[in-house]
């Protein structure tokens, strides 16, 4: 008796539903294209690729990608760079970027405050070449604002420092800092403005000062934000922002012991040595590390403070 | 909002300091911008005697002279930009809000698996090998207009952030109100939530075209043709060209790098290509800075 009403109220169910999966199918190919497609590539880390046959039809050769890898002496230098730089970054700029959100609210002029923001962004809207270039402005051995700096100080004249690997950590560093401290900034000030105002007049009405108020009400209101950020920086610790370390070094060969990181080493694996099994095996390494790293840490998240954590 | 209580805010001494400091901290963030522009307007005897300086002893717009009249790559390297920029950003937009606009369907019973195939794509990749791989030998993309538009349809992330944009500014009653008026999803896609929609997608499409825009490794990966090399490949390209030389000086006879030397455009010409790159972005950024800081506030991505 009601087996036929259910099954008209599931076909209607479907007729209802049947646009959706059709508005949805231009994501969900692009999604399979172009990410789901390339996981499937990941067995390259595994085969002795030959490009003529294709992913689907080469020889396996078991774990002789990662054998090969290991055995290099750039990947020891090539993961120590990417946690160091990584790192240094994150630390960095949490800090960084908290303080100069705390400063921007509290500066009384909004006006001012408005001005120095949009500055503050601008360097994260421009590409790398162009960062690049502006740091050759400064470091060129011929023309190089520095140098004049150095001699008029009277330093060496002419450093040529695209040759010398020891300022590089800290050119990064600063570089770095430079096009994306701003931008964090700003989010966490957004943050910031979301807090409601009572507890700063009952904090103020306690005799609260304004580092105690900072320490005990902005901060811990902004722990949501800086766990989500960090645990998405967490999971690129294993990545080296390729830009960054590509063209500010000008590819430059001898700087590769300090500048090399994951990505520019997979790359200039696939580019320079066309060893298409290595450089997967480099790459699934860095997914998974990446992947382990993102789930772990939500997961202590979860356990400590689930309502910080991401998923 | 802070200002309305004046009573809680800083002494002036500290605002003093404060202000001083930002503002110092703003002279930073410009000055190497400033730097650039102005060797770009620098003659190149001022450059060969004094160096790249903030306040050179001669300044000219030959560098900008000079690239009028041989810059019939730069002016490709626009007219690329400019397409792939509109047509991704348009494609993607669309792409990406329909699904959205799916994933927000909390009646939908397909919604946990569309929202998961997305979210997964966010915690774990191909990378790079596979995905060359197989966008040069199975999809035929090497060399082509359409690797720009392409592989960037879909970001997870966006969808995710359009989707809660979604939820919290239409109330699930429109869509019931809606239905029962007998409209089908595509209506209510263009009719109700597009129009809601438009603050989103603007902030959005703002991420969209400054990404595109500022891709230089699309480029470098996958195209050599010089008609489709986009602008900031092309400032890579020189940059390498320029160390190509000074790796390989010994081994190149001089014929060979005086060739080089003879295609490449001088120092305050690379400035000025560069400034030309960015000028867009540059000027457009007063506008639309403040859909960014939007975009932020939106952008609380749990779920």
């Amino acid at each position: 008796m009601s087996t036929p009403k259910i099954s008209k109220m599931h076909s209607r169910k479907w007729a209802e539903e049947f646009p959706l999966w059709v508005m949805a199918l231009p994501g969900l190919l692009s999604l399979l294209i172009f990410n789901y497609l390339p996981m499937v590539g990941l067995v390259m880390a595994f085969q002795r690729l030959n490009l003529q046959k294709g992913i689907f039809s080469s020889p396996f050769c078991g774990f002789d990608n990662f054998k090969f890898l290991f055995a290099s002496t750039d990947t020891a230098i090539v993961i120590r760079n990417t946690l160091a730089y990584n790192i240094c970054f994150i630390v960095i700029n949490l800090f960084l970027a908290v303080f100069m959100a705390l400063l921007l609210s509290e500066v009384i002029s909004r006006k001012f405050a408005k001005v120095v923001q949009t500055i503050y962004i601008m360097p994260h809207f421009l590409s790398w070449p162009v960062v690049a270039i502006i740091v050759f402005a400064f470091l060129s051995p011929t023309n190089g604002y520095l140098n004049k700096v150095v001699a008029a100080l009277g330093g060496p004249e002419r450093t040529n420092w695209y040759m010398i690997t020891k300022p590089w950590p800290y050119i990064l560093t600063v570089v770095n800092i430079w096009k994306g401290v701003g931008y964090s900034s700003i989010v966490y000030l957004a943050a910031i403005s979301g807090i409601s105002q009572e507890y700063y007049e009952a904090a103020m009405l306690d005799g609260a000062s304004k580092v105690q108020q900072a320490r005990y009400i902005t901060v811990p209101h902004l722990k949501t934000m800086m766990t989500i950020l960090l645990i998405m920086s967490i999971g690129g610790i294993f990545n080296g922002d390729f830009g960054l370390f590509y063209t500010v070094p000008k590819d430059s060969g001898s700087l590769y012991s300090v500048t090399n990181v994951v990505s520019t080493y997979v790359y200039r694996c696939m580019t320079e040595l066309s060893n298409y099994g290595m450089s997967t095996a480099a790459g699934l390494l860095q997914s998974v590390v990446g992947f382990i790293l993102v789930m772990f840490s939500n997961w202590v998240v979860n356990k400590i403070e689930p309502e910080n954590a991401l998923f | 909002m802070k200002q309305a209580n004046r009573f809680n805010s800083i002494s002036p001494g500290w605002n003093a300091v404060i202000t001083v400091f930002l503002a110092i901290i703003a002279v930073v963030c410009l000055a190497p911008l400033i730097l650039l522009i102005v060797i770009s307007f620098t003659s190149a005897d001022s450059i060969a005697y004094n160096g790249y300086a903030f306040w050179p002893s001669e300044w000219s717009t030959v560098a900008y002279s000079q690239l009028m009249k041989t810059g019939t790559q730069i002016v490709n390297g626009y007219k690329v930009t400019i397409a792939y920029t509109i047509v991704n950003t348009i494609l993607s937009l669309l792409v990406m809000s329909m699904y959205a606009y799916v994933m927000a369907q909390k009646q939908f019973r397909g919604r946990t698996f569309i929202t998961f195939f997305a979210f997964f794509t966010m915690l774990f990749g191909g990378g790079l090998v596979p995905s060359y791989i197989i966008n040069v030998k199975y999809l035929g993309l090497y060399d082509t207009f359409w690797i720009f538009v392409l592989p960037g349809l879909m970001s997870a992330y966006n969808c995710i952030i359009l989707r809660t944009f979604v939820q919290t500014t239409i109330p699930e009653s429109l869509f019931e109100a809606a239905k029962i008026d007998g409209a089908g999803h595509f209506r209510i896609y263009a009719q109700i939530v597009m129009p809601l929609f438009k603050a989103g997608l603007a902030t959005i499409g703002l991420f969209k075209v400054v990404g595109n825009w500022n891709d230089w490794f699309t480029g470098m990966l996958y195209i050599e043709n010089p008609k489709l090399t986009p602008l900031n490949t092309m400032l890579t390209r020189i940059m390498d060209n320029i160390n190509f030389i000074k790796a390989n000086a010994d081994k190149l006879s001089d014929d060979q790098v005086a060739a080089i030397l003879n295609d490449m455009p001088t120092e305050s010409c690379r400035m000025a290509i560069t400034v030309i790159t960015v000028a867009p972005i540059l000027f457009a950024y007063p506008f639309f800075q403040r859909y960014f800081v939007q975009g932020l506030t939106i952008g609380s991505v749990k779920g």
